[in-house]
Parts: structure tokens; sequence; C-alpha cells
């Protein structure tokens, strides 16, 4: 069986760390060319941690600046991206707690133990089973799917699987031990797979297809 | 190999991270085992489906209010960073 595809390596080094010098220098289009190479990935992990759209038009705001304020202490040992993910996952769940104060919201928690990602149901899915629904409906899907996972799953599963970071830069970003980060996103991805099942798995007859 | 151990190694087999004994031993255990067989692929499937999908994309109207936004508190802090 095939391994999944390996992800693009976002960004060559040297043309980006110029523009973050440039910045530093206080070159605002530098600044505004950084911007625009990630406010989308900003936007979507910020939206996948905070769960609202309001949050997550703050966050990057809040983000970029932060980002800016700070360029100085930026000293290039890292990527630019793996830096700013950083100020973006921790701006993003302290709205998280502001909006969920009853439940601390943390990085650090141990949530249930490895015996809750061994698979219930094993049933096999159509073969495409993305198709079984529309653009509008498969979206609510997957969105209501991912927020039921606990904030420090699906942080570590945006990261590594929708945003393409490694997991030494998942890892850097999140503060977490690399075992830690591979531990999460195992279980990130057993628990998806086991709720997208109800959606996806073949059915016995008709196949299901419009 | 027992699935249990086959679910621990799993996410390195799908990231392409295991050693080539390991990953045989993988391959192995997914001639025979079925349901080890259905998890990876449906797991598999599951990296795929969320990495392709245009879930939480931001609107290009949206982009540029909040460009033009974070543009302008740069220009008030007008010293910049140091």
């Amino acid at each position: 069986m095939a391994t999944i595809e390996k992800l693009n390596a976002p960004e060559p080094l040297t043309e980006e760390l110029q523009l973050v010098n440039a910045a530093k220098a206080g070159d605002i289009s530098a600044f505004e060319e950084l911007v625009r190479r990630y406010d989308r990935n900003v936007f979507r992990i910020a939206q996948h941690i905070t769960q609202n759209r309001e949050d997550a038009e703050d966050v990057v705001q809040d983000a970029f600046m932060k980002a800016y304020e700070n360029l100085g202490q930026f000293q290039g040992q890292s990527k630019f991206y793996t830096w700013l993910v950083r100020i973006a996952v921790n701006e993003a769940l302290m709205k998280l707690r502001r909006r969920r104060p009853e439940r601390m919201v943390s990085l650090d928690e141990e949530v249930r133990t490895e015996e809750d990602s061994m698979p219930r149901e094993i049933a096999d899915w159509s073969p495409n089973p993305e198709q079984l629904y529309n653009q509008s409906e498969l979206r609510d899907i997957l969105g209501k799917t991912i927020q039921g996972l606990p904030p420090s799953f699906r942080t570590v599963f945006v990261l590594r699987d929708v945003e393409g970071l490694s997991t030494e830069e998942t890892a850097e970003a999140l503060d977490l031990s690399i075992p830690a980060v591979k531990s999460r996103l195992l279980r990130a991805r057993l628990q998806l797979r086991e709720r997208l099942n109800k959606y996806f798995k073949a059915r016995k007859s008709g196949d299901g297809n419009k | 190999m027992t699935c249990r151990d086959f679910l621990k190694e799993l996410t390195d087999y799908l990231d392409d991270a295991l050693d080539q004994n390991t990953r045989a031993e993988l391959e192995d255990h997914l001639q025979w085992c079925h349901n080890c067989y259905v998890i990876c692929n449906t797991t598999k499937k599951t990296i795929e489906i969320y990495r392709d999908s245009t879930l939480y994309e931001l609107p290009d109207d949206l982009r540029t209010r909040l460009r033009s936004a974070i543009v302008t508190k740069c220009h008030d802090r007008k010293k910049g960073p140091q």
C-alpha cells in the first residue's frame, strides 16, 4: 500500500529571510508580502482551533501584529512560518480559553488513554467517499467531525496533516516533544477516521452513489 | 506482529518514516489482516480528505480587509520593530 504523498516544503528559505530582514528594517511592503504568503494558513489554523469565524479573524490580525512587533526576536534558526504558527496557535488558544473559561484549554492535556483510540468499528468505505456528498455537505461533515476532537488533538492534526508542517516543526510550534506530537497525531487520525465511518462507509445496496 | 503493534506504527507508516525492516513487517501484517488493511486505508483517506478540503478557506474580500487592517496598524507603529 502506498503511503500518503509527501507535502511540498512551503518556501524558499533565503528569499524569505530577505523579506523578514527587510521587514525588520521597517519595510512594511516586505511584511505585507509575508502576510500575503501565510494569511490563509493562519486563518485556517485559527478557525480550526477556535471554531469561531470572528475569533479566527481576530487571530489573523493579532498574530501578524505580534509577529511584526517581535520581528527583532526572530533569529532565523527556524522557518519564519513555524515561528508565525507558534504565535498564531497561542493567540487562538487564548481566544478559546476566553470563550470557554469553564474548560481549561491546554495543549498539555493528556486526554484519555491509548485504549481510547482502539478502533471500534471496522467498516470499509465507499471507493470515493467524498463524492457521496456535495461540497457544502462535505464541509459540514468535516467541520462537525473535527470539532469533536479535543483542542490538543485537532491542533496537532491541523498542523501536520492539513498545513503540512513536519513532525519536528509541529513539535517546535507547539512546544511539545516529538513523541507527544506522534502520539496525538495517531489518536487524532484514528478518532477522525472512526467518526467519519458513519458518513463514508460502503453501503450495502446501491453503493450510495448519486 | 499484533494488530496493536500495527496501530502503534501506523502514523509512521503513513508518513513513510519507518526503517525498511519495520515497514516490511507491517506490510506483511497487512497482507493477511483485513481489519488493519481497512483501518490503514480509511485513515489514509481521512487525511487526504481533510487535506484536500476547502474547509475554512479565507474569502478574498475578507482577506483583503484583514491585510489592509494589518498594514494600517503597521504604519501606525511609526517606528516599526527594532
